[in-house]
């Protein structure tokens, strides 16, 4: 402790009392973790631990079900129907409550409250987020462990670190929808929209390149179209895949691409949203 | 009670009847509407094409691959199912468990119940549509989908009598695979169909290889491989009592 404090913490103390520049980076960081603790707090008081206990309930009890009418491949059915489930019901939950956290805060002027500190709108932007995303990390450890019943402990931790990513960026989206829109519907009806046409997006290019289909200019077009859109979404069909839990765990040059795609589309977002809050006239 | 409820008796009785009366109403519509759903699911209905069940599965594959199994399970193996799978439209059967399969080609469950549940149809025209259908999905990989077609073959010599048909799947194994870990009673699975041993006997030999190679590992199927076994013994025992 003493080496650290000789090596680390000194020589910081010294940069940051000499340059003021740092010591504003220091204190805005302070900031953020402050405000991801409360939004975290927010979380764990709101119904989202009693939601994602009964949805974990619900996906175990229906998948052990499921497997009773099974002639095979009953343990990779019971993993596939509740990864499949509570998947969805991660992003559900963690969209829900991000645009209603931020809905209420809109609506009791909280947030306006907020802007009033000293504090700039990047950082309380970003501990907002963090906080989310530190939720929708508990999510995803607690979602992975029933799937250690039916798939090696590898496959699952995959499968749960790419949830966790994926449960982040459900919540950066969320956020940058409920910061634009300010109201709890149009909130969760983008996020769910924009969501659920990111993980259909391969198969829709892939039936609009099927060679079956005329290649007239209307054709072309729609092809075209989907491809521009493809551009602009993340490749959510590719990460956490039942696939890894059901027949091994996935390449690491695929596995790294796929986390790398969810981390750089988070980081988009939240660049829009912090884009749009700061030309926000609030 | 909670302290922001008011008591029951504050609830105006017309409401309380007349919502006693709807749910009634709808535990009778309910009631009335079972029977005419199960009716309407006497045919199976066309197959959806892979692409479709893809959409919908939202990348999903896996799961509604399966799911979609259980569905097309449910048309057949009792349960409230109103049609025996003997049946029902093999046109239609084969298409939707071709889509299913391209679902998710790595799933087995498919292949699984062409081989071992569909081809078993006393109508030889029906049964000949299920294994043609495992014979060209096992062209397509055969390292892994070698297994049904050698139980397609034990069904074309045992229950076809079509010893042709039973030995061109039995040289299809030894021709098209090429994994070392195939068995190598797999591999002469020609000589094997050849050799004068009734149905029992046979299936006896594969079920034990299968075990013994690994490859039967999930409790259902080999719960369901020992009940067929079981019911072939019987079957077998009460042709040769006199």
């Amino acid at each position: 402790m003493a080496a650290v404090r000789r090596l680390v913490y000194l020589p910081t103390a010294a940069i940051v009392g000499s340059f003021p520049a740092q010591r504003a980076a220091i204190v805005c960081m302070h900031a953020t973790l402050a405000l991801a603790r409360t939004t975290l707090l927010e979380a764990r008081r709101s119904g989202l631990p009693w939601l994602g206990l009964a949805s974990l309930l619900a996906a175990t009890v229906l998948a052990a079900f499921m497997a009773q009418v099974a002639l095979t491949e009953s343990l990779q059915l019971q993993a596939a129907l509740a990864a499949a489930l509570l998947r969805a019901c991660g992003a559900f939950l963690v969209a829900l409550a991000v645009a209603s956290s931020t809905a209420r805060e809109f609506a009791d002027k909280g947030f306006e409250f907020m802007l009033s500190l000293p504090l700039s709108r990047t950082t309380q932007y970003l501990g907002r987020w963090l906080g989310h995303a530190a939720s929708a990390v508990f999510v995803a450890i607690g979602f992975s462990l029933p799937l250690l019943l039916w798939s090696a402990p590898a496959a699952v931790a995959h499968w749960g670190l790419s949830l966790a990513f994926e449960l982040a960026l459900v919540g950066a989206l969320a956020l940058f929808f409920s910061m634009a829109f300010g109201q709890l519907l149009p909130a969760v009806a983008a996020s769910a929209g924009f969501y659920l046409l990111a993980r259909a997006l391969g198969t829709i290019q892939a039936i609009v390149q099927a060679p079956l289909l005329e290649s007239d200019w209307a054709q072309r077009g729609a092809r075209w179209l989907i491809d521009a859109i493809a551009f602009l979404l993340p490749r959510l069909d590719a990460v956490t895949r039942t696939d890894w839990l059901l027949y091994g765990t996935p390449q690491a040059t695929e596995y790294l691409a796929a986390l790398g795609g969810l981390a750089l589309y988070t980081v988009l977002l939240l660049a829009a949203g912090l884009v749009d809050l700061q030309r926000r006239n609030l | 009670m909670s302290a922001d409820e008011r008591p029951w008796a504050s609830v105006p009785g017309g409401l309380a009847a007349a919502f006693a009366l709807l749910l009634a109403a709808q535990i009778a519509l309910h009631g009335l509407r079972a029977p005419a759903l199960q009716a309407a699911q006497r045919d199976l209905p066309p197959a959806p094409r892979a692409e479709t069940l893809r959409l919908a599965a939202f990348g999903e594959d896996a799961a509604v691959a399966r799911i979609a199994m259980l569905y097309l399970q449910s048309f057949d193996l009792g349960g409230g199912g109103t049609t025996p799978y003997q049946k029902l439209d093999y046109g239609r059967l084969v298409a939707w468990l071709s889509a299913i399969l391209d679902t998710d080609p790595r799933s087995s469950y498919p292949l699984f119940s062409a081989a071992r549940v569909y081809a078993e149809n006393p109508d030889p025209a029906k049964s000949r549509l299920a294994l043609d259908f495992v014979y060209r999905q096992y062209l397509k990989s055969p390292n892994t989908r070698w297994p049904w077609l050698a139980h397609a073959a034990l069904i074309a010599k045992h229950r076809l009598r079509d010893l042709p048909l039973a030995r061109r799947y039995a040289a299809a194994i030894d021709r098209y695979t090429t994994d070392p870990s195939v068995p190598s009673w797999a591999r002469q699975m020609e000589i094997f169909i050849l050799e004068d041993m009734n149905e029992l006997e046979a299936a006896k030999i594969m079920l034990g290889g299968l075990l013994a190679s690994g490859r039967v590992t999930d409790p259902a199927e080999a719960k369901f491989l020992r009940e067929r076994l079981e019911q072939l013994e019987d079957r077998l025992r009460e042709r040769s009592r006199p």
